[in-house]
């Protein structure tokens, strides 16, 4: 297939599917890009959930990359508004390859009994492409020092051969095969052909963000152009409801029928998508989304670098963003206790300027935050040198992508074998994320023993206000919030800590 | 051998194949029912008006301010409806109920230009309720004496002797959760009216007969004025056996009424919320054992939780109580059985039917009497497997128990079982915080629907002039391969390639009165359906080549499209060419096929006769390893061997092994089922009606390391092509993951005591049971819903 790159804008809002151009016609601003598209009878990628969780639904788009000029993203089309593609390049299912002419990603797991019902196979597929795509992948596999090494990579089953990472397929769900197959035709991708179009296409610049209005029935969706245009749009009005991503707001669309007046998209203001490494500050703009994060850090934060497998899945990481974690004030998002952890500051712009405020002094209540309606948050500090022994602990029933019921985050220094350094965040036990602050001081000044660790896990376990929910009982979140420490020391024991 | 099972050499089934539909579903060409709205013009969007009460009275309906909203067309009501206003075959489900019986149960229909518009008209209906007293959980029903349907007892020996006798009997209580099917397509009806009134229904079914005969009583028309098909399901596992047929019952009404198409589409929160679930059940049971370990007697009553209404619940208590033996000499028992009614969806058949709740209670007991009585569970497990030629409690002799001790002894052998269990204690003793267990069980599981009627079924193959073919049966496909396995029977019987058949959606205009696609008989009843239909059509054939080839039609062969003599001798001619000479000769083409599954009789009112044509056996060994923190585990590894008989298709087979296995430890892990069970607003209400709350297993749940193997020389006599069944059987070998977590808890303590584990083992679960195993005066774990009670050994 060919895939042009856009040209000039159009008048109308249009995406490019497939390698055609098709105009947002019949389109609102609540329309998801998966009604849309089925409505356009591509009806390969399906509503099996209609909340990010089950992945039938995801297609391929082309975003700025950060191994290449641009990277086939796998998104969940049942979460965005189709309006966010406007001026876009998208691939389903049905663009990939036809049952007549199978895409390499298609014919392996045709072969390998790869689909049963066959429901969420083209779901499947994209997220598989967008890893069969992904240009540091091979690379990996080159990088692996030897064979052991690789080998190594494979024994954790959730690396494959060819480079494969299991997480890119972690948001899809299959009631069918029980799995084995799709990975088994995972790790038997070779590497995109000299011929690939969609390989080809990704030395190419992506398309370029641009203004979009889509105003229907008196619901409008609003892309500003710049930075200014939007904290302007925000302070005339107030009832704007603030998307990046729109990994939050898609299941308040979807599932409790929420119908904002207006929605302004903020994900590609270049103000919100930087990322810089200095001495005293890591800055992390609010709307890159967490692969991208996870990419451009590449370890050097390991809280981190910890916390990102654990976040939610690989299709909801491409969109999602710190901004949007943190602006939703979610008691259970699970980057504000990594933040607190890392003593996080949050920048807050608004037509008055910008100020910073301390992530521990963000969240006033049960999603009650300092934000003002005409701020947007446009990134979050994070204080260098790092404390060195970290630790993120998420408690849920399901490894992959699920929601906390107890997240606990830990950052500590241990000097002389003594703590020096203590920061601890929580989420799931209160209506807050909260710093534990009444262990971080039984920590401090103590040396980094058991019975240290096992009297300040008795206080950690009083820390916040656990509840019983369908997650979790309260006494276990109590019960995990103490064993968090315990774990933790395990993990750093006193004779591994080389004295500073 | 008998004819049925008996192959031709080189045949087409046996051969491993990929899906017929793989190439459709992974470029998303292949269509499902809701796919076809586009293909449609002026279609009407339905969405019902849930009730937010658990019980309660409608003591009124208005729908002015629904339709005054634009685009809202019609609010379908219990006015409307010209017949039986009933969704069931019980008729105890009224489709538009006067009293609400659920949570979200539907009072009322909206049809809507755009689904929008329905939405909002299902918004703007004024319903009026009188709240009424409820029963949510299965012990509040018990206290209240709330049970529907009839009660059952299955008996057998003298079980008061036997644990009076006996050197240690065991007594205690289990409940444990149902399970939500979370088939990824939700349930979706399209109906249309042809010319002359006749109303198609395309339909997400198991069961579109069933659906057809319903979708007729609610319009008051006969069968012959409806049509259901059914292209391909999205998943099933049972929920579409009987649950599709209200929803297309509303659709067909709506079209009828407005002359145009409706789709109703549930969505998640919808089918979530409306939809019956696997039963959970409550047990209590007394065990005697002789100082071998010897089960001597079991003394065992089981409730299910059937929710509102009966729906199959009678079946699926019946198949509880015939597999609570699993896969062992019970010598003495009394199980009784029956069915709560409670204000919950109305709880339906899932991949097993009951069979797993059964087992579980048996699983359980033992898991949990082993190290009680000093015997290593997997020893104590297989001292007890069937003999040969014992009987069931029901009296069916267990005619292929040396099969079950073949599974064992391989899986043992195969999955080096002694030697990793000597490396397990050796990581064990070095890891405080961290503990891995292996566990294993087997399963032997009853195929044939209990009902004897339902053991019957039909086909209709067409071979055209051009010698293509095309056939079609009363089974449905729901992924598990049905079409695929039916596509090999018909090139095998017909001696063709298979690019010379096509398959055609299932409809009841073609092929009348089928069963249910169900009960994992899907293709030994449509198999032999189609084998016979295609043997007809043969043997007419035979007569037409044996007079072109000069030799009896006795020695006519059919292989590779070429259809030959026994001598090389008599020559040959092209089926193609044959087809054609027959059609000239006036030769009927076509021919419908027929099957009842032979030598079946069942007393439903004893509980006694053989209601199975065979057993399926397999066993499973589990890997975990648990994390003393947490509770938190992975599955290292499995091992599976299945009795599949010779397969018919063993790629198709081994996936459904490896699905089923993953579902089936879904259900006893992960997937957790939790209604408000308070005293407050949301009584009644499902707190886990997402995939966000619900969690199905993802990857992270496979097994690290999977090993299924199919037992080899397992040729079943009497059934297609010397095949076996092999849709629910495996969900049961996933036994094994839990009791490999009660093992691993168990490894956190002293040992030599009773590890008891909540169903679903979640990391919470297996967080207690290992925190009471390692210091057994910590207070008993919080109330939960699946908790359970202490068990207690006399004597």
């Amino acid at each position: 297939m060919s895939t042009p790159s856009t040209t000039e804008a159009p008048t109308i809002p249009c995406v490019t599917v497939n390698g055609e151009q098709a105009p947002l016609t019949d389109a609102s601003a609540h329309t998801t890009a998966l009604d849309w598209l089925r409505g356009r009878g591509l009806t390969g990628a399906k509503e099996g959930c209609a909340e990010g969780e089950c992945g039938a639904c995801s297609i391929l788009v082309a975003r700025p990359g950060v191994d290449a000029e641009t990277e086939w993203t796998a998104v969940n089309a049942c979460l965005i508004p189709v309006a966010a593609l406007d001026g876009q390049e998208v691939v389903t299912g049905e663009g990939l390859g036809s049952s007549g002419d199978l895409h390499p990603v298609q014919r392996e797991l045709a072969v390998r009994g790869g689909s049963q019902c066959g429901y969420c196979t083209p779901g499947f597929v994209c997220s598989l492409a967008a890893e069969f795509y992904r240009p540091g992948r091979t690379a990996d596999v080159a990088d692996a020092a030897d064979a052991a090494d690789a080998e190594a990579k494979r024994c954790d089953h959730e690396h494959g051969p060819n480079g494969v990472d299991l997480h890119a397929l972690s948001g899809n769900l299959c009631r069918c095969t029980g799995y084995r197959p799709i990975r088994d035709a995972a790790y038997a991708l070779g590497a995109p052909a000299d011929d690939d179009a969609l390989a080809a296409r990704r030395q190419a610049p992506p398309p370029q963000p641009r203004a979009t209005r889509l105003a229907v029935d008196g619901a409008e969706y609003v892309r500003p152009a710049t930075l200014p245009e939007a904290l302007t749009l925000l302070s005339e009005r107030p009832e704007a409801q603030v998307v990046a991503g729109s990994t939050d707001w898609g299941v308040e669309v979807n599932i409790r029928g929420r119908r904002a007046p207006l929605v302004v998209a903020v994900d590609r203001l270049p103000e919100l998508r930087s990322l810089t490494i200095g001495d005293d500050v890591i800055e992390i703009g609010a709307a890159l989304t967490l692969t991208e994060i996870e990419r451009r850090l590449a370890g050097r934060v390991p809280l981190l670098a910890e916390l990102f497998p654990q976040f939610a899945s690989r299709l909801i990481r491409n969109g999602a963003t710190l901004g949007g974690n943190i602006g939703t004030g979610s008691p259970i998002g699970d980057a504000p206790p990594a933040l607190l952890a890392l003593d996080a500051d949050v920048v807050l712009a608004s037509p008055r300027g910008e100020r910073v405020v301390p992530l521990a002094d963000y969240f006033t209540g049960y999603r009650q935050t300092v934000r003002a309606a005409d701020e947007l948050i446009r990134g979050v500090r994070i204080p260098v040198p790092l404390a060195p022994i970290v630790g993120f602990h998420k408690i849920a029933k399901r490894r992959f992508d699920d929601i906390s019921s107890v997240a606990v985050a830990f950052a500590l220094e241990v000097a002389d074998g003594h703590v020096v350094r203590a920061r601890i965040g929580l989420g799931g036990v209160a209506a807050t994320p909260l710093r534990a602050v009444a262990t971080e001081q039984e920590l401090l000044g103590r040396p980094w023993t058991e019975e240290t660790v096992r009297s300040a896990a008795a206080v950690l376990a009083g820390e916040g206000t656990p509840m019983d929910d369908h997650r979790a009982s309260a006494a276990y979140r109590t019960a995990m919030l103490g064993q968090s420490l315990l774990r933790l020391f395990h993990t750093h024991p006193e004779t591994q800590v080389v004295p500073a | 051998m008998s004819a049925l099972s008996q192959r031709p050499d080189n045949p087409t089934v046996g051969i491993p194949l990929p899906h017929e539909s793989a190439a459709l579903h992974v470029t998303g060409e292949a269509l499902y029912t809701d796919d076809l709205i586009g293909r449609l013009q002026d279609v009407l969007h339905a969405w019902p008006v849930q009730a937010p009460h658990t019980h309660a009275r409608v003591t009124s309906l208005r729908t002015e301010a629904a339709v005054a909203i634009p685009g809202v067309v019609r609010v379908l009501t219990a006015d409307d409806v010209p017949g039986v206003n009933d969704a069931g075959v019980k008729h105890d489900e009224p489709l538009f109920p006067t009293e609400v019986m659920f949570h979200g149960h539907a009072v009322c229909w909206v049809l809507g230009e755009t689904l929008e518009a329905a939405r909002l008209g299902a918004a703007a209906v004024e319903v009026d309720y009188e709240p009424l007293p409820s029963l949510i959980t299965v012990q509040e029903a018990i206290a209240a004496q709330s049970f529907q349907g009839t009660p059952r007892n299955l008996a057998r020996g003298d079980v008061s002797a036997a644990l009076a006798d006996a050197a240690h009997v065991f007594e205690g209580e289990f409940e444990f959760a149902g399970q939500e099917h979370f088939y990824l397509e939700t349930h979706a009806s399209l109906a249309l009216v042809d010319e002359g009134g006749q109303v198609l229904v395309h339909s997400s079914t198991q069961h579109p007969s069933e659906t057809q005969e319903i979708v007729a009583h609610v319009l008051g028309v006969p069968s012959h004025e409806v049509t259901v098909q059914c292209l391909r399901m999205g998943g099933a596992f049972g929920g579409k056996e009987m649950q599709p047929h209200g929803y297309a019952a509303v659709a067909a009404l709506g079209a009828t009424l407005t002359g145009r198409p409706v789709r109703l589409r549930l969505n998640r929160t919808q089918d979530i919320t409306m939809s019956g679930k696997r039963h959970g059940f409550h047990s209590t049971w007394r065990v005697g054992f002789d100082d071998e370990g010897h089960i001597l007697g079991l003394d065992a009553t089981l409730t299910a939780d059937g929710g509102w209404s009966l729906d199959l619940s009678e079946p699926v208590l019946a198949r509880a109580l015939c597999h609570i033996d699993n896969a062992y000499w019970v010598p003495n028992i009394r199980v009784d059985g029956r069915i709560a009614r409670t204000n919950k969806t109305s709880q339906t058949a899932f991949r097993g039917f009951g069979g797993p709740q059964g087992m579980l209670v048996m699983e359980d007991l033992l898991g949990r009497c082993a190290h009680v009585l000093g015997i290593d569970p997997v020893e104590l497990r297989r001292r007890n497997l069937y003999q040969q030629d014992q009987t069931t409690p029901y009296g069916q002799p267990v005619r292929q128990a040396d099969r079950l001790a073949a599974c064992w002894d391989q899986i043992a052998d195969s999955g080096e079982v002694a030697r990793r269990r000597a490396e397990i204690a050796d990581f064990n003793a070095r890891h405080p915080h961290t503990k891995r267990a292996l566990a294993m069980t087997p399963v032997k599981f009853g195929i044939s629907f209990n009902l004897t009627a339902f053991n019957q079924a039909g086909a209709l193959v067409h071979v055209y002039k051009d010698g293509s073919v095309l056939i079609n049966h009363g089974g449905t496909e729901m992924g598990q391969g049905l079409h695929t396995k039916m596509l090999q029977v018909a090139a095998t019987a017909l001696g063709l390639p298979l690019s010379r058949v096509r398959l055609a959606p299932t409809r009841t205009d073609k092929v009348p009165n089928t069963s249910a696609t169900a009960a994992s008989s899907g293709a030994d009843l449509n198999g032999a359906a189609i084998k016979n239909a295609c043997e007809q059509i043969r043997e007419r054939l035979a007569q037409v080549a044996g007079g072109r080839l000069g030799i009896s039609p006795s020695d006519v062969r059919f292989a590779d499209g070429v259809v030959r003599g026994l001598s090389p001798a008599s020559g040959e001619v092209g089926w193609n060419e044959l087809v054609n000479a027959a059609y000239d000769q006036r030769v009927q083409l076509w021919a419908a096929g027929f099957y009842r599954t032979e030598g079946l009789h069942w007393d439903a009112g004893a509980m006694q006769g053989e209601p199975f044509k065979y057993f399926a056996n397999g066993v499973a060994a589990s890997e975990v390893e648990v994390d003393g923190f947490t509770g938190a585990y992975t599955l290292r590894r499995v091992d599976i061997v299945q009795d599949v008989g010779d397969s018919l298709s063993p790629l198709i087979d081994i996936g459904q092994i490896e699905g089923g296995f993953v579902q089936g430890a879904g259900w006893l892990t992960l997937e957790d089922l939790r209604w408000d069970t308070s005293d407050g607003p949301h009584r009644g209400r499902l707190a886990t009606q997402a995939a966000s709350t619900y969690k199905l297993p993802s990857f992270s749940e496979m097994p690290g390391d999977f090993r299924v193997r199919l037992l080899e020389k397992a040729h079943e006599e009497g059934v297609v092509y010397g095949s076996k069944a092999v849709g629910e059987p495996p969900l049961m070998l996933a036994f094994s993951v839990r009791e490999a977590l009660r093992e691993a808890a168990a490894a956190f303590g002293p040992g030599g005591i009773s590890v008891e584990l909540a169903s679903p083992a979640t990391p919470e679960a297996v967080y207690w049971a290992l925190e009471k195993a390692r210091t057994p005066q910590v207070p008993d774990a919080p109330a939960e819903p699946h908790a359970v009670a202490a068990m207690a050994s006399g004597r």
